[in-house]
Formats: C-alpha cells, structure tokens, sequence
C-alpha cells in the first residue's frame, strides 16, 4: 500500500507513488458528489476540527463540506471567538480539543511549522490547511488533480507559477508536488517576488512574463500577498498589472490549450483580466470542486494511516 | 510452504460461470430488469462474463456495471486505507433486480457494504448475490443465492483468483496457504 502516513503536513516529504495515491483516491470521491446521496459512512463517528488561526473562507468550507460528506462531525474553530484572545497558547488549545476526542486537527496558522509542532504533541490525526508562507499541501493536491484530470498527464508539461512566490505557501507545496510528478516548472514574477534562489528546488526563474508563459500548458496566477508583506515589493498595483498581469493581448501569445488556474481569492483587474478569468480556459471553479474531492481523499488516507505493517494486508 | 492447489482450473471457472448464468435466468423471468453489479477486485470481470453468457440465454443484452464498496467497509479503523477503484455504473438501479457479482464470499463484510453502497445510489426492487467460490467463515447473516463452488478452507489459507483480464496467463482459482 503506498499510504502509510498519520499525517499531512507537507508535500516535500511525500513520494511521488503517495501523491498518486492521493490523486486516484481523490478521482472516485469526486464521483461520489455527482451522485444524487453525496454521502458516505467512511468516517462515522470521528471528530473533525478546523482549528483556523488565520482567516479563511474557502479551505475552511471544503474541508468541512468534506468531513460531512465522509460522515464525520465538524467543529469550526475561528480566531476570532476563541481563548487565543485570552492569551491560550496553541499548544494547550488544541491539547483541549483533544481532551474532547478530536479525532483530527486542521490547522491553519501564520507560522510555518504549526501544524509539524502539533503532530508531535498530540494524537489526533493532523492536516496542514496552509502554515505561514511554508506549505498549503491540499491546494498542491488539487491543482495536481486538476491539472492531470484536464490535461489527461502531469509529466512532461510545462507549468508556469506566476505572482507572488516568495510569501506563496501555495507556490512551495505546487513547486513540490508538480516537480514530483515530472513536469517543468517556471517561475515568474517581479525579481522582489521571485527570487533566483527559487533554482535551488529545481524550477526555472525568470522576470520575462512573455517568455514564461510563451510554451506554459499551465499558467498558474498567484495572488499577491498583501498581509504578508512587511514592505513595500513593487512599485504600484498598476506596475504590477503591466508587467506582470495576465491580459488578453498576452494570453493570445500562449498555446491556445493553455490553462489558467489560480488558487483563489482572485483579485480582478490586478493580476489577471476578467474577461480571462471567466474563458474557458479558465478551471479556476472546477479547481474549487476538485478540492472538495482531494480533501476528502486526504481525510479518508490519513484516517487509516500509521497502521503497523502487519495489519495493513487484507484478504 | 506447500504449493498451491488448484481448486478451478480455466474450463472449470467457465462451467461454473456458464451454470451461475443458467441459474439466474431460471430465477428471474426474462427481460425482468435483470443488472449485474461487480465487485472490483475480480468480480468486475466475472460480471461482464456473465452478462455476456446471460444475453445469449436472453437473446438480449443484460447491463453491467461496476460497485467499489470501499468508502462502505466496516473495518477502515483497523487496516491502512485500501485502494480504491472507480465505481462505473452507467444506469439506473432502481426498481431494478441487481445480481451483485463477487470472487470469493469469505466473512460476508464485502456483501454487506456493497449492500449499503448500492443503497446510496437508489433503491433496487431485489439484491441477489452471485459468487465463484463460497469459502465459508461467514461472520455476517449473508448467504449467496449463487455459487460457482463452495470449498471449505481454514482460516489460514487464501483464495486466489487468475483472470486473463487482469493481466494472468490463464483462468485459474487457487488455494494458497497464507505467508
């Protein structure tokens, strides 16, 4: 069996066979939300905590449309109305979530590392639902499914990262995954954003966006980061749209299957177009439906990992 | 270790398969909304198998699809997650009578989360359930309607099955003692 794991917590640790795993599991719990009951016993019974200690709409809500879909019960967790306020340190927040029998913990939090610090004091089962500028391993997860559901293959293609890289968990977990899976990997963006360092995980840089997206059969548009950025990396939003912004006169010069995808929340008119946003080169939503279908694959993996070798054959 | 023994050989599962479709044609009037449902791993094939001997009994083509039961099982707290197959059921079963076609009836767990499986996807008129070998050790109420062959086995011993399909070099059912 290729899943063995108690926990995710990030894509660079995770071989290429486990993210596979991930992604066919992830196909036939897709099929179940087209089915008229989107329902099914996997995880009655267990406890599901969003345990998010920074603000988050959309993860929140497919990771917990998952854990209803799989039967098990969901306990939403928000800043906001929490002892955080009362100076709890996170550590004795979720050993209290435990003391309730959560079954599993999805962290999001503002530092990287939290969700590695809380496997290793608890129990539960952990899931990094994006951890500072670190790691945002489902969102990997997803846009690999998407991209491989679209483009029938990962190996072989040419996926460009384009935005803010440097504060991007998503852009480490993508880089992570899609370099596992054998496709090419460019980066681009402002030389602030994107710097040469970025090599070293073994993508290509470049500050040229034509160039980079001239043979991309992936064009993937990240967000920029405002709330991580302690300054100023660019001029003005307006420079950035000009230069890096992807406009229609500069999708006409791309392969005319070239798909755009972008993680979301998309900022209109800033890194990407409108009009664009809504073509039908456009998975930008059914990235949002295939997320649903990996979270849930994610749940279900990691529920029956950590099982000594012995039991983990089944006649 | 002992090698293992051949309980069917090529011709045997063919007879088998050939009686099974028989049966169900006796039981069941012709044109009655008949479907087969395999369990992957092993039962897919063997449905599609029958459903083609079934349509030259009937003289008309009987559907086939494919049920996983994995998000159904009712041991996923005790094992490492099995892998899953695609479930590819292109019709409808309700107020259909659905033969859920298997490999081996061991413990009966496998019948009931198809049973509950199948329950999520409409409401059948009838269930029945076809296997090619029965090897006893039921710890469920279950009991197939039809059976390829019934081999008594002890608990320490495993049923194989070989089919072309999947990639073997010939049909064959063997009995191996577990490593």
């Amino acid at each position: 069996m290729s899943w063995n794991r108690k926990h995710l917590l990030d894509i660079e640790s995770l071989s290429a066979a486990e993210l596979t795993t991930i992604l066919d599991t992830a196909r036939s719990f897709k099929a179940v939300g087209q089915r008229a009951i989107k329902k099914v016993p996997a995880l009655r019974g267990k406890t599901v905590v969003n345990l998010f200690v920074e603000p988050s709409t959309r993860t929140r809500i497919s990771f917990e449309l998952a854990a209803q879909r799989l039967s098990a019960d969901v306990i939403n967790f928000s800043i906001e109305a929490s002892s955080f306020k009362k100076g709890e340190t996170l550590k004795d927040t979720a050993l209290n979530l435990q003391a309730l029998n959560a079954d599993f913990i999805i962290i999001r939090h503002s530092a990287s590392g939290a969700p590695h610090f809380l496997s290793r004091v608890l129990d539960a089962h952990v899931i990094n639902a994006g951890d500072g500028a670190h790691e945002h391993p489902t969102q990997a997860l997803l846009d690999a499914f998407t991209i491989r559901e679209k483009k029938g293959k990962i190996a072989g293609l040419n996926v460009t990262i384009l935005g803010d890289i440097l504060y991007s968990r998503v852009a480490r977990s993508d880089i992570w995954a899609l370099l596992k899976l054998g496709a090419n990997v460019t980066l681009c963006g402002p030389s602030t954003l994107v710097p040469k360092t970025f090599e070293q995980m073994g993508c290509r840089v470049t500050h040229d966006v034509n160039e980079a997206i001239r043979e991309a059969d992936i064009i993937n548009l990240l967000r920029i980061q405002h709330e991580r950025q302690r300054k100023t990396m660019f001029p003005s939003i307006g420079e950035y749209t000009q230069l890096f912004g992807l406009t229609k006169a500069r999708l006409e010069r791309t392969k005319p299957d070239a798909l755009i995808m972008h993680p979301g929340p998309i900022n209109r008119g800033v890194e990407i177009d409108s009009e664009i946003a809504d073509c039908g080169r456009s998975v930008i939503l059914e990235q949002v439906t295939n997320g649903l279908a990996v979270r849930m694959a994610v749940l279900f993996l990691v529920n029956g990992g950590n099982v000594p070798p012995e039991a983990a054959s089944y006649t | 270790m002992s090698d293992p023994t051949v309980i069917l050989d090529a011709l045997g599962i063919q007879r088998a398969l050939t009686r099974i479709a028989h049966e169900i044609a006796e039981r069941n009037v012709q044109g009655a909304e008949v479907v087969l449902l395999g369990i992957p791993v092993g039962g897919d094939h063997l449905a599609a198998r029958l459903a083609q001997t079934l349509a030259g009994i009937w003289n008309l083509s009987v559907p086939v699809g494919i049920l996983d039961v994995t998000m159904h099982r009712d041991d996923l707290d005790h094992r490492v997650a099995p892998m899953m197959h695609p479930t590819d059921i292109p019709f409808d079963v309700n107020g259909k009578v659905v033969v859920l076609v298997d490999d081996v009836l061991f413990s009966g767990r496998t019948t009931r989360a198809a049973m509950d499986a199948l329950n999520d996807l409409g409401r059948p008129k009838k269930i029945q359930l076809a296997v090619l070998v029965d090897r006893g050790h039921r710890e469920l109420p279950i009991k197939a309607d039809f059976v390829g062959k019934n081999v008594p086995t002890s608990l320490d011993e495993r049923i194989c099955l070989l089919l072309t399909e999947a990639g073997a070099a010939q049909d064959e059912v063997l009995l191996k003692k577990k490593v």
